[in-house]
């Protein structure tokens, strides 16, 4: 029986710290831009949970690493809501962004997106990005209005394969 | 003493599993909480608790409705679009079935729309109602 025991606590031993380990390494597969997609194919579990519950887990290349800093310093105040997670969970979410970010060297996007971006800026909206603003110049305001679109933080209004990382040109739909 | 311990952590982890992980569960919890009785918990305050409309965080009106919908039996959408699975358990059967995710959205969604935590009495009321929707 004793043996028992000490086998079923010597596995959930293991099987804890192999969780730990792999929740712990920053990113996984976090590396390089795949084939003519303009996102990373990047995988984090608590970053697709977390962030994704209210928006598309939105690629960490976006912004420099200074901006994940500050906006995950402050989720108690995200854009009007309330986004508080517990300090585990945000300090897992805050390092994978950290390495991740657009000015980490790990991806294509991430450069040009700091090609564009003024020395010391740390942007909290994706969407105030010159390199966000110029890739959707075409796009009129009437369009990010409407109900169908709802907002310029929802990509996945036109870039319909948004979920899975592709926002190629020709996959886009703009709604009516 | 490994057996004592283990022993501890089997009953932990079973007792923290069966305490709250069912709507019916929750009610329970909450009446505690409050220190009312479970049969006391008042499904009609939760309907108004969830269609009551204040100033919010950001300005305009907010209720729960706002964003699950007027009828929590359909799906909801977050402010940038994003769809919210249903709320009641009738229509979504993995609502109210983990405490972390649970405290976690009553205190973010309390705070934003009434500015404040929310008691265990509203909590459980709120459930009562929910998982009288059939």
């Amino acid at each position: 029986m004793n043996d028992l025991l000490r086998g079923i606590v010597v596995l959930m031993t293991v099987g804890i710290t192999s969780l730990l380990m792999f929740s712990l390494s920053p990113g996984g597969e976090a590396r390089g831009d795949d084939g003519n997609d303009m996102m990373p194919g990047l995988t984090h579990k608590a970053w697709q949970e977390e962030c994704a519950s209210c928006h598309l887990a939105y690629s960490p290349a976006l912004l420099p690493r200074a901006s994940w800093t500050r906006l995950m310093g402050d989720l108690g105040h995200h854009f009007g809501e309330n986004a508080s997670i517990d300090p585990a969970t945000e300090a897992d979410i805050r390092r994978f962004l950290e390495a991740n970010a657009a000015d980490s060297g790990r991806s294509r996007t991430g450069s040009r997106v700091m090609r564009r971006m003024q020395p010391n800026e740390t942007p909290l909206r994706i969407t105030e990005t010159a390199w966000f603003v110029r890739k959707h110049d075409e796009v009129s305001r009437t369009i990010w209005s409407r109900k169908s679109v709802k907002s310029a933080a929802n990509c996945a209004a036109c870039h319909r394969q948004a979920e899975q990382g592709v926002f190629n040109e020709r996959d886009i739909r703009i709604p009516n | 003493m490994i057996k004592q311990i283990a022993w501890t952590g089997l009953l932990l982890l079973s007792a923290s599993a069966a305490a709250a992980d069912t709507p019916t569960g929750f009610m329970a919890h909450y009446a505690q909480q409050a220190r009312v009785a479970m049969t006391t918990l008042s499904p009609a305050r939760g309907e108004a608790l969830y269609r009551s409309e204040h100033p919010g965080r950001s300005g305009g009106a907010q209720s729960c409705a706002s964003c699950h919908s007027a009828n929590p039996k359909q799906a909801g959408q977050t402010r940038v679009g994003k769809r919210i699975e249903p709320l009641a358990p009738a229509a979504n059967p993995q609502r109210f079935s983990d405490t972390a995710k649970v405290e976690k959205w009553f205190r973010r969604n309390c705070m934003d729309v009434l500015l404040r935590e929310c008691s265990a009495q509203e909590k459980g009321d709120f459930i009562a109602w929910l998982n009288r929707i059939k």
